[in-house]
């Protein structure tokens, strides 16, 4: 069961990564990917890092994160 | 004595088959896909197995039917192998579990008193990690995998001994401390991406360092159920100090820079950020060791 709630919890956070806008949302916060990149320094710092992985997350898992909340869907009408 | 045991249970099992075999074998028919190679047999029992393997093969169907079914049987064993590889590193796994007893000793030795121990660097080999049976430094898998185990059997030990255990509470806290294990290795890799750490830490690396705490939970446990609670808070607080100590010194080495490893207190944010990074990991052990025994000792 609680491998279960940990399957519940991947979903719900990957589903709040894939759902920040970038233009609404990210780039008022000054967290959009062009506003960072920066120089051509070696050390890309904490914050490139996660607008980075941000960018990434929304990019790689946006399709099988369809799959998956259908799935989840079906699953909760069937079985409440 | 189980030899004849042995012997005598597959004669049971064996004779209303050759019985069957005796009378079916003008109709060709395969009742044995592979032949029985163990050793357990006796001589009357390899008597008839001769007798019933020689009609066996004298038949041309049954010998094509048995030649077909083997290589069938080996070209499945060979597409899992295959497929199973790609997921699961196999090769690699093998690596973390090839240790002997005195590497295990010396590695529990080290994980409850680490104070001692002057020299924590990985020796390689030609760019390769040593094995861990010639290096005691070297991370496994074996001592986390038991130790988990092992952990699931004195919580039920422990849980029965307050009248509160019952078969599914073995499964519960097997997968709630598999939860927090997979929760603990992807905070620790996250953090490791975003600090942008160049290290030779694999996956498993991490799995082994997470898996080491299990030990101490065991000791603490185990000292609760004997010497009640005092025992089980002293213990656990050795444990966890030790735990802290290996965990830094081992961790420094792999994800600090060369120079700040040495011990030279390198100034810079980067190394900073670091050595923070390895406190933080090596601090969430003891939390983890308390937060999962505390409900166990009453």
């Amino acid at each position: 069961m609680a491998l279960y709630g940990l399957i519940q919890a991947a979903v719900l956070l990957t589903n709040a990564v894939a759902v920040l806008h970038e233009e609404r949302f990210l780039a008022k916060i000054g967290w959009s990917v062009d506003q960072s990149v920066g120089g051509f320094g070696e050390e890309p710092g904490i914050k490139t890092q996660l607008i980075n992985l941000i960018r990434s997350v929304r990019t790689v898992m946006r399709v099988p994160l369809i799959a998956v909340n259908s799935v989840c869907i079906i699953l909760l009408l069937l079985f409440g | 004595m189980d030899y004849s045991n042995q012997s005598g249970f597959r004669q049971r099992k064996l004779q209303p088959k050759f019985r069957m075999r005796g009378s079916a074998v003008d109709s060709s028919e395969p009742s044995q896909l592979f032949d029985d190679t163990s050793p357990g047999q006796s001589v009357v029992d390899k008597g008839q197995m001769a007798y019933a393997g020689q009609n066996l093969l004298s038949d041309p169907m049954s010998n094509l039917a048995m030649a077909y079914g083997s290589s069938l049987a080996s070209q499945g064993k060979e597409m899992m192998d295959k497929n199973l590889d790609r997921f699961i590193p196999i090769s690699k796994l093998k690596y973390y579990f090839a240790v002997d007893t005195l590497y295990v000793g010396k590695k529990l030795g080290l994980l409850v008193f680490p104070y001692m121990h002057q020299n924590w660097e990985v020796s390689y080999q030609q760019d390769t990690p040593v094995a861990p049976r010639f290096d005691v430094n070297a991370p496994d898998l074996y001592i986390p995998v038991m130790a988990f185990i092992t952990y699931i059997l004195v919580s039920g030990l422990a849980l029965g001994t307050q009248n509160r255990f019952s078969p599914e509470i073995l499964g519960m806290q097997a997968s709630s401390a598999l939860v927090w294990l997979i929760i603990e290795v992807l905070a620790v890799l996250l953090s490791l991406y975003l600090v942008t750490v160049n290290t030779d830490l694999t996956t498993i690396d991490l799995v082994a360092f997470s898996g080491y705490k299990y030990v101490g939970m065991i000791v603490g446990v185990l000292s609760g159920l004997l010497f009640g609670k005092m025992g089980y808070y002293l213990s656990l607080l050795w444990c966890c100090a030790s735990i802290f100590v290996f965990m830094i010194r081992t961790l420094r080495l792999k994800i600090l820079s060369e120079a700040a490893a040495e011990g030279v207190l390198v100034r810079g944010a980067k190394n900073q950020l670091r050595m923070y990074l390895t406190m933080a990991i090596a601090a969430a052990q003891p939390l983890f060791m308390y937060w999962l025994t505390f409900h166990l000792v009453r």
